[in-house]
């Protein structure tokens, strides 16, 4: 019970407000401790890619340290091959979600189909279904088809894995389209395509980009259907992470570097692209 | 996002939809859908059709002259081996504990990033990182230079309350397996929840306050019928994602000790990997999507509130 709550029909006295300050500076502290202690493992992971492996082993762990990049050095010669398939599968995919998801969620809003409604739940449904339960087969119709440790095999799945969160979120994008523009387009007799590319395109594509993005999350980090699909020619950056635990010896400096060159892209994306990614989000959320 | 974008966006649908479509208009509208349609029930179908087909062969990857047919043999080994129901009990835990501890850290993450503060941007920052990081460098990061029971970060930082190197993976593996999980969830959850704490209209708020509603009721009867939709869109996206975890489980404690951390993915993996066994994995394989689909029913119900609340434009 404040004074303000108790007579309210006088003008606010001060020692409220004060303390409603001094309220607003201690969620402020609240907040902030809850945020470092969610970076902390991210900022000692960091942190002891820099230690020589002599010092990341320690006890009491060591906060002051020669830093060196012995261990970046390490990572950088050794992940050539894993950098490239991650790359190659994670642009080729998100490439290919969103021209079959552009078209898609254009049926399924701007002119939607009779039935959108069961379009857009066949598409939801399908990543309910744990693809983990098919693995066994999968791994025996990618051998069939010649496919078994091919970079297009990712590509096909991730493509799979991601197109039905983006068909639903580009979906949510296009229908924030003002209607207006749509008819004035159609007025100047400009077909379905013109329509996509003149009037639709350049409004959604900030929407495209945080989906984009959600994609890119997605693909990179994915670990289950590399490992069991490829070994060598198609292996991925998370798989070079499992591959730098060694049997035996001090590793730790240099798992958290290679932990480290793995996360920083999409961390640095992710920051840069917050708010898109708020929006792309809660978007998909509710419409 | 407000209240009118919602409603106007149906209102438009209308407007647009012509009354009688002729039989080409139809397939005009049907074409662009077609390419991604036919993709997913190729990709995400047929293996799922395979996996039928082989639930009912005698298949090993180790044993010459193919497969051979075996009837509900693997069905029965399946629903009476300890070890599958086990995975399965363990994926149904860590799951829910893991989506529902995660959304309740996330509701209050995000009423604490709704209010003004110094450096708030900077705290948001850091709150979503988690959900960035590799998942299998966060598991690796967290097996390692985090919990390790001689020289972790985790036991240096407890030392003052008592702990004197705890081996983590092994006395507490499927609660910190469940930690690291909440640990990478959360921020999703907060972004989500926040994402409709912003949306909400603050004039009502203002009215509440007018009124003399309590900061507590205002919450209960205000806030949290609004952020509804979006809690249990968390949820879901939350429970997709989470039942088919398999890095935590892999790098960080390997199903063990013993099988006190083997969720389904792993068990499957080590079905297929280890045991060789693509007949016995693709039957488990058939029992889970078959609960799965019990499960998503009552989830695309949910869905389906969704889609109403956006047509009745609230």
């Amino acid at each position: 019970m404040t004074a303000a709550s108790v007579r309210p029909s006088q003008p606010r006295p001060r020692q409220p407000r004060r303390r409603e300050a001094y309220g607003r500076a201690g969620w402020g502290v609240v907040a902030w401790v809850v945020g470092i202690a969610f970076f902390l493992p991210v900022f000692w992971m960091v942190l002891t890619a820099f230690k020589p492996e002599s010092a990341a082993e320690t006890w009491p762990p060591r906060f002051v340290f020669t830093p060196t990049l012995a261990e970046f050095r390490l990572v950088f010669s050794g992940m050539g091959p894993y950098l490239t398939h991650s790359v190659i599968a994670t642009v080729g995919s998100t490439i290919l979600v969103l021209l079959l998801g552009v078209p898609a969620a254009y049926a399924l809003s701007v002119h939607p189909v009779k039935r959108w409604r069961d379009g857009l739940f066949f598409f939801i449904s399908t990543k309910m279904l744990p693809i983990v339960a098919a693995i066994g087969p999968l791994y025996v119709i990618a051998q069939h088809a010649h496919l078994l440790d091919s970079i297009w095999l990712l590509i096909i799945l991730y493509t799979a894995m991601n197109l039905p969160l983006a068909v639903w979120m580009i979906r949510s994008f296009m229908l924030e389209v003002p209607g207006e523009l749509l008819e004035a387009a159609q007025l100047d007799g400009a077909g379905r395509v013109r329509e996509i590319t003149e009037v639709i395109l350049p409004i959604v594509s900030p929407g495209l980009i945080s989906t984009a993005l959600i994609c890119v999350i997605f693909a990179w980090n994915e670990l289950f259907l590399a490992i069991n699909l490829t070994t060598t020619n198609a292996a991925t950056m998370p798989m070079y992470l499992i591959s730098s635990v060694p049997q035996e010896g001090l590793y730790i400096a240099h798992l958290s570097a290679a932990a480290t060159v793995a996360s920083v892209p999409v961390i640095i994306v992710g920051w840069i692209a917050q708010r898109s990614l708020v929006r792309g989000l809660a978007m998909g959320a509710i419409k | 996002m407000t209240v009118a974008e919602t409603g106007a966006a149906p209102a438009r649908q209308a407007s647009i939809r012509p009354r009688t479509a002729t039989q080409r208009e139809r397939w005009l509208r049907r074409l662009p859908l077609l390419p991604a349609l036919i993709y997913v029930v190729v990709v995400t179908q047929i293996p799922f059709v395979v996996t039928l087909w082989y639930s009912f062969e005698n298949y090993f990857w180790d044993q010459p002259g193919g497969a051979t047919f075996a009837g509900f043999r693997n069905y029965t080994t399946a629903f009476t081996n300890a070890a599958f129901r086990g995975s399965l009990v363990r994926s149904v835990v860590m799951t829910a504990s893991s989506v529902i501890i995660a959304m309740v850290l996330g509701v209050i993450f995000a009423i604490l990033l709704d209010r003004k503060f110094f450096g708030r941007g900077v705290v948001r920052t850091l709150i979503i990182t988690p959900f960035l990081i590799m998942p299998a460098a966060a598991a690796l990061v967290w097996a390692g230079p985090m919990l390790d029971p001689t020289f972790g970060l985790v036991n240096y930082l407890l030392q003052p309350f008592g702990v004197h190197h705890v081996a983590w993976l092994s006395s507490d593996a499927l609660i910190s397996v469940i930690a690291v999980m909440v640990w990478q969830w959360t921020p999703f959850m907060t972004l989500i929840v926040l994402a409709g704490l912003q949306s909400q209209p603050p004039d009502t708020l203002e009215a509440a306050k007018v009124d003399g509603a309590g900061a507590l009721a205002t919450f209960r009867e205000l806030t949290l019928p609004h952020l509804r939709p979006y809690i249990e869109l968390g949820i879901l996206l939350g429970s997709i994602y989470l039942v088919n975890s398999f890095d935590a489980v892999r790098l960080m404690t390997n199903g063990g000790p013993g099988t006190s951390t083997t969720n389904l993915p792993f068990y499957l993996y080590q079905q297929v990997n280890y045991a060789f066994d693509v007949g016995g994995a693709a039957a488990a394989g058939v029992i889970t999507v078959i609960l799965t689909i019990i499960v998503a029913t009552f989830a695309l119900r949910l869905f389906a509130r969704v889609f109403q609340f956006e047509e009745a434009g609230v």
